[in-house]
């Protein structure tokens, strides 16, 4: 068994409510860094733990914390970004629905750490049940007196709220997220300057991820080095993986990052294998945006190694024949799925998802879902193909945020590794075409 | 310009509520409010967001109705027209789909005698298709209201659809 860090106390009946998940060692972190900390030294164990940011784009928390400014008489904010929204993606909902405490104990050490006495947890609005979750987290820890005024009797005061998001994956991207909060359209705005300097309306912000903030609590309470001695390299720490699509067990698993591959599909401890004997086909490995990957390329790199789950093992090869750590969006894919199809339904998730501010991911996601229609509904043609990689080549680098890119490297990973089945959905349509095909059902038949 | 008073209003709970959000933000940033009270009036009036609906938040926050409307259309939670009283959302995307999303919104449609986007004739049941709804791991699913059904077979869906149809209130989100 690997170490837990997040969910070591999951399993205990009643760690949702303030008494159990106190009597675990719960809001440790709170006492040991108001009474025992300066903000400075927290941000320095953030720093030699290693943490990156958990919501998919992996860069050094410290490292983010350091850029805030902190001009004299300006408020300073901490906003937890739990508008997890990327498809394959589902560990933030499982921590604040499990283990909401862990949430609110880390978002009070990260606040007192950055100098923040009002923080926001944006959540995006389908959870509406974790939202209510967490407002009664949050009052039994007003009530306890670890947040308002003079927590724990140390003069620090901290507001905690919880905003809904209105249903848009573009808030998921921090500047979107802040205008969002600030009560307007979702709409990236262009860096910089950064949220660190000029964020919610107007001050030096950090927005962080939900894992990320919760990271915090036993960084705090072990030391940033026990922190950075677990995992393997530069990607220290554990992570928490959402395991769906064909396997036997599906669900959230934290594991020590530089796991390997393998053992995650493979073995009991994680994700029990391929379902009703199948073989595994194709992976996505860290949510809809990253590159999906045949097996081979999934379970060893190009040079013959073992994969392992670790920010450098999966990106080993680059885009070739590599991919990304993402937010740990973990969906496997048997034999029979059609990558086309798949590749489709992001597709068309990326076009529904576009704000619409910038012309190159506005028009180039509706063409690429219009394009991938043309194969399913068998009326594509071979030179689609290359019109598909040609529209996916002129979106990346060309926005304002990475949306663009996000819905590009699917699209263009999918052609890169599974050009013949493109090309099987032009030659031979009906041989891909039957229905049963698609949908094989846990026990379901056709209606 | 002549200004025409909403003549609609929330009732005491929901402006105790309205109140206690205000509360969250500083005082000269109250538009911060405007999604968690679209979410409210939303469930307050019926289900959807007519122009009278959010004009009279606009007044409430003392913003521009403009200003709620290009909101309201952005997000795709708040809805712009009348819906069935369930307002059933089928997640369509990646795992789902693996696990048969198409198979639920097949079985629904045959099931409720309806295509995908309106309303059921007695009103109360209407399909949506929505993108990943983060529940890809109890796959198939959807969402009605704040609930998540997942790991949906079509027996389960029988059951639900039974209990609603008994229940018959409208599904809210707030």
């Amino acid at each position: 068994m690997g170490k837990k860090l997040l969910l070591q106390y999951d399993h205990i009946p009643g760690i949702n409510t303030f008494e159990v998940y106190r009597q675990n060692n719960g809001y440790k972190s709170v006492e040991k860094a108001l009474k025992t900390m300066k903000p400075e030294e927290i941000v320095e164990q953030v720093k030699v733990s290693g943490l990156r940011g958990r919501g998919g784009a992996g860069f050094p928390t410290g490292m983010k914390w350091s850029f805030l400014a902190k001009p004299e008489g300006v408020a300073r904010y901490l906003v937890c970004n739990a508008d997890e929204s990327e498809p394959g993606t589902f560990k933030d909902r499982y921590l604040m629905e499990r283990i909401p405490h862990l949430l609110i104990e880390g978002m009070i050490t990260s606040s007192f750490a950055l100098g923040a006495n009002t923080s926001y947890i944006y959540v995006r609005g389908e959870y509406f049940y974790i939202i209510k979750i967490l407002q009664k987290a949050i009052k039994e820890a007003y009530a306890a007196g670890f947040l308002g005024k003079n927590i724990l009797g140390t003069g620090y005061d901290l507001d905690l709220f919880v905003q809904p998001g209105g249903g848009a994956y573009i808030c998921g991207e921090e500047t979107a997220l802040i205008e969002s909060l600030e009560g307007k359209r979702g709409n990236p705005r262009i860096k910089p300057p950064f949220p660190a300097i000029a964020g919610l309306w107007g001050c030096p912000t950090v927005v962080n991820n939900v894992e990320t903030i919760a990271a915090v609590v036993p960084i705090v309470n072990d030391g940033g080095e026990a922190y950075a001695a677990i995992g393997i390299g530069k990607s220290t720490g554990t992570k928490l993986i959402s395991a769906s699509g064909h396997i036997n067990k599906p669900g959230v698993y934290e594991i020590e990052l530089g796991v390997p591959v393998e053992e995650f599909i493979y073995s009991d401890e994680y994700c029990g294998g391929i379902r009703n004997g199948k073989k595994l086909k194709a992976v996505v490995a860290g949510g809809s945006s990253v590159p999906i990957l045949p097996t081979e390329l999934i379970l060893k790199t190009a040079n013959g190694e073992p994969r392992l789950m670790s920010y450098e093992s999966l990106g080993d090869g680059g885009f070739a024949t590599g991919t990304m750590m993402g937010s740990g969006g973990f969906i496997a894919m048997d034999e029979d799925t059609s990558v086309v199809k798949n590749l489709f339904t992001f597709a068309r998730f990326y076009h529904h998802e576009s704000c619409g501010q910038c012309s190159p991911c506005r028009e180039g996601t509706g063409w690429m879902e219009k394009i991938l229609k043309k194969f399913i509904d068998g009326k594509a043609t071979l030179k689609d193909i290359d019109l598909l990689w040609d529209i996916q080549s002129k979106i990346e680098g060309k926005t304002i945020c990475p949306l663009g890119e996000a819905a590009a490297w699917p699209v263009a990973a999918a052609i890169r590794h599974f050009r013949p089945e493109f090309e099987e959905y032009v030659n031979n349509p009906q041989s891909i075409h039957d229905v049963k095909h698609y949908f094989r059902l846990n026990g379901l038949v056709e209606a | 310009m002549t200004e025409t008073k909403p003549q609609i209003q929330f009732s005491l709970e929901a402006l105790q509520q309205v109140h206690e959000i205000l509360l969250q933000y500083p005082a000269d940033k109250s538009k911060s409010a405007l999604l968690p009270l679209l979410h409210l009036a939303q469930a307050e009036f019926g289900g959807w967001l007519s122009a009278e609906t959010m004009d009279y938040v606009a007044s409430i926050l003392k913003i521009q109705p403009i200003e709620v409307y290009e909101v309201a259309s952005f997000y795709s939670m708040y809805n712009l027209k009348p819906v069935g009283k369930y307002l059933i959302e089928v997640c369509q995307t990646s795992s789902c789909w693996m696990c048969g999303a198409e198979d639920i919104v097949r079985y629904l449609e045959k099931k409720l005698q309806v295509e995908t986007g309106q309303p059921t004739q007695d009103g109360m049941f209407q399909i949506k298709t929505v993108e990943c709804l983060g529940s890809c791991g109890t796959a198939p699913m959807f969402q009605i209201g704040d609930k998540y059904y997942e790991n949906l077979t079509f027996e389960k869906i029988d059951t639900i659809l039974d209990e609603l149809r008994a229940e018959n209130k409208y599904s809210r989100y707030v």
